[in-house]
């Protein structure tokens, strides 16, 4: 068959159109299905108290436990993430630009280990923590975590200094200054929006993963208040709370992801409000 | 002639191909050196050569000497922050550092330790002023360098590069990117400048180059075929290559 060449542009794109339409419907499927089991249960309480008589058969309460503890976690894991991330993503841009086959390398790496599913992050923390004797706590869930960002801070930051022209790096140098000058003074401010954005991203990453924290930070009705206790977390809250055969239990679920996908979506568009900012 | 800067065959070398072969030459103090030489010849390598920045391209091999006040500064044993702080690079566009006017050009003062707040703020209006951007920007020495205009950029670069005491300027193409206005504020800067630095230009506009050259070095093809004076190079070529990149039958 011979399509002429106007009738194939016609074809594709309301191939397009449709798949965008899909795609669009998907998502506003989920976040309206969500809400609309949710919203509901959303009540001062329910954001503002802990599970009454625990959290799996409880009928009083609600989930600031896991909100206080999603928020503790990924803030920890976000923060570590960040003080191992940004060095490196620095070190790949100011030091080795001699390299540039290395750092192909390494971005290798980090892209495979982004891909690797947060469940093997999470056995390797168990593992770890078997190995080290630890029990399942805030501390071990922060660092498995933050061992699953790392590389979406890595390559999130390295995208933003990847793009710092090299004329500024030779002026800089020019200037007298040494690597590390112009990795934190220089770098570091020109891709300034770039880090948010990686942040934020990671942050969204952090707070969304439910296998990562499931064996590593385990679940509590409690508000932990030390590193060492384990804490309970927006995803598994959802988790174990929607299997629960007692309708408040499974409104406590719904009313987590509601909460969850708010937080999220916040930190999309302001990631993406941020990135806009840049051009 | 005393010779701020000598090149004894210098050869470079990207992923084994040859960009520069056998470069000598000699680079007068306190006089305006310009390079010269049709595109993708190497003038841009040779002038980073000189100040070490081709030291960051990937696969490079540089072998040769290049005194700078008689010693060899690519054997491997030199500071090279020291080195650069001797050479202010102005290059082909203007790279404003990420920060306000006023620390742009303190930037290189801070980063060797002279925070003194008085002291640099009159380094700030005696090098803008030098570079006669003062009176546009004395109101707004808070605002991003970036929001000047392109040609404001490159004089503030300039400024940039004088305020950390320079013995050389390395000016890459200073004025291709420039407007005939501010092309001119650079060329006439670098007229006067010249009594107290040793100043090498790479142009490839022919009449900035008799304006402005006491010695000029004719490149092509990685090579220096010719070097003289401005009287020598211009009026009198010896090189046919040379003579037919100055009647402009190449370029
Ligand atoms: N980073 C690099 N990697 C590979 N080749 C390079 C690199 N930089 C320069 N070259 C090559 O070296 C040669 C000389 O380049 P150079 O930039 O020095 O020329 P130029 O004389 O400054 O030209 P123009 O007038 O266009 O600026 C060119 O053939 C160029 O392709
Ligand atoms: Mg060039």
């Amino acid at each position: 068959m011979i399509m002429n060449t106007k009738t194939e542009e016609k074809f594709f794109r309301v191939l397009m159109f449709l798949s965008t339409i899909f795609i669009v419907g998907v998502l506003l499927l989920i976040v309206v299905s969500v809400l609309y089991k949710g919203l509901p249960s959303l009540s001062f309480t329910m954001l503002t108290s802990i599970p009454k008589g625990g959290f799996y058969f409880g009928e009083e309460g609600g989930i600031l436990n896991a909100i206080i503890g999603s928020i503790y976690l990924s803030l920890g894991a976000t923060f570590l993430a960040f003080i191992i991330g940004w060095p490196i993503a620095l070190y790949m841009n100011v030091y080795l630009v001699k390299h540039h086959s290395l750092v192909n390398a390494i971005r290798f790496v980090f892209d495979v280990l982004w891909g690797v599913p947060s469940i093997v992050y999470g056995a390797f923390g168990f593992i770890l923590m078997v190995f080290l004797g630890v029990r399942a706590s805030l501390l071990a869930g922060i660092i498995t975590v933050s061992l699953f960002i790392v590389p979406i801070m890595v390559r999130a930051i390295d995208e933003s200094l990847k793009s710092v022209p090299r004329g500024l790096l030779e002026s800089a140098l020019s200037l007298g200054s040494t690597r590390s000058e112009i990795s934190y003074r220089i770098f570091s401010r020109e891709a300034f929006q770039g880090i948010i954005t990686a942040i934020l991203l990671s942050f969204g990453r952090a707070i969304g993963d439910a296998a990562s924290v499931l064996f590593t930070t385990g679940y509590t009705d409690r508000i932990p208040t030390s590193l060492l206790e384990p804490s309970a977390t927006l995803p598994l809250s959802i988790f174990f709370q929607l299997s629960s055969p007692i309708e408040a239990v499974q409104d406590r679920a719904y009313a987590s992801a509601t909460v969850l996908i708010s937080m999220v979506l916040v930190i999309s568009l302001l990631s993406r409000f941020i990135g806009n900012r840049r051009n | 002639m005393n010779n701020k800067i000598s090149i004894h065959n210098l050869c470079l070398s990207i992923d084994r191909q040859p960009i520069l072969k056998n470069v000598s030459l000699n680079i007068p103090t306190n006089k305006i050196t310009v390079i010269l030489g049709p595109s993708g010849c190497g003038k841009t390598t040779l002038l980073k050569s000189l100040n070490r920045l081709t030291d960051l391209i990937p696969g490079v091999q540089q072998s040769g000497e290049i005194l700078l006040d008689g010693v060899n500064i690519l054997n491997g044993n030199q500071d090279l922050v020291d080195i650069r702080q001797k050479m202010g690079l102005l290059a082909q566009r203007p790279y404003p550092l990420p920060m306000n006017i006023y620390k742009n050009i303190t930037y290189g003062l801070r980063i060797s330790g002279r925070r003194n707040r008085q002291f640099l703020e009159k380094r700030v209006e005696h090098y803008l002023k030098m570079v006669n951007l003062w009176d546009e920007v004395k109101d707004r020495l808070k605002d991003p360098a970036s929001a000047l205009s392109i040609g404001q950029q490159q004089r503030l670069c300039l400024a940039r590069g004088l305020a950390v005491d320079p013995e050389i300027i390395l000016a890459d193409e200073p004025t291709s990117s420039l407007d005939p206005i501010s092309s001119k504020l650079i060329e006439e800067k670098f007229l006067e400048l010249k009594s107290q630095y040793t100043i090498v230009l790479v142009t490839h506009i022919l009449r900035q180059a008799r304006r402005m050259a006491d010695y000029v070095v004719f490149m092509y093809l990685g090579e220096v075929i010719e070097q003289g004076t401005p009287d020598e190079l211009f009026n009198n070529p010896q090189h046919p290559v040379t003579k037919s990149y100055l009647s402009g039958q190449f370029y």
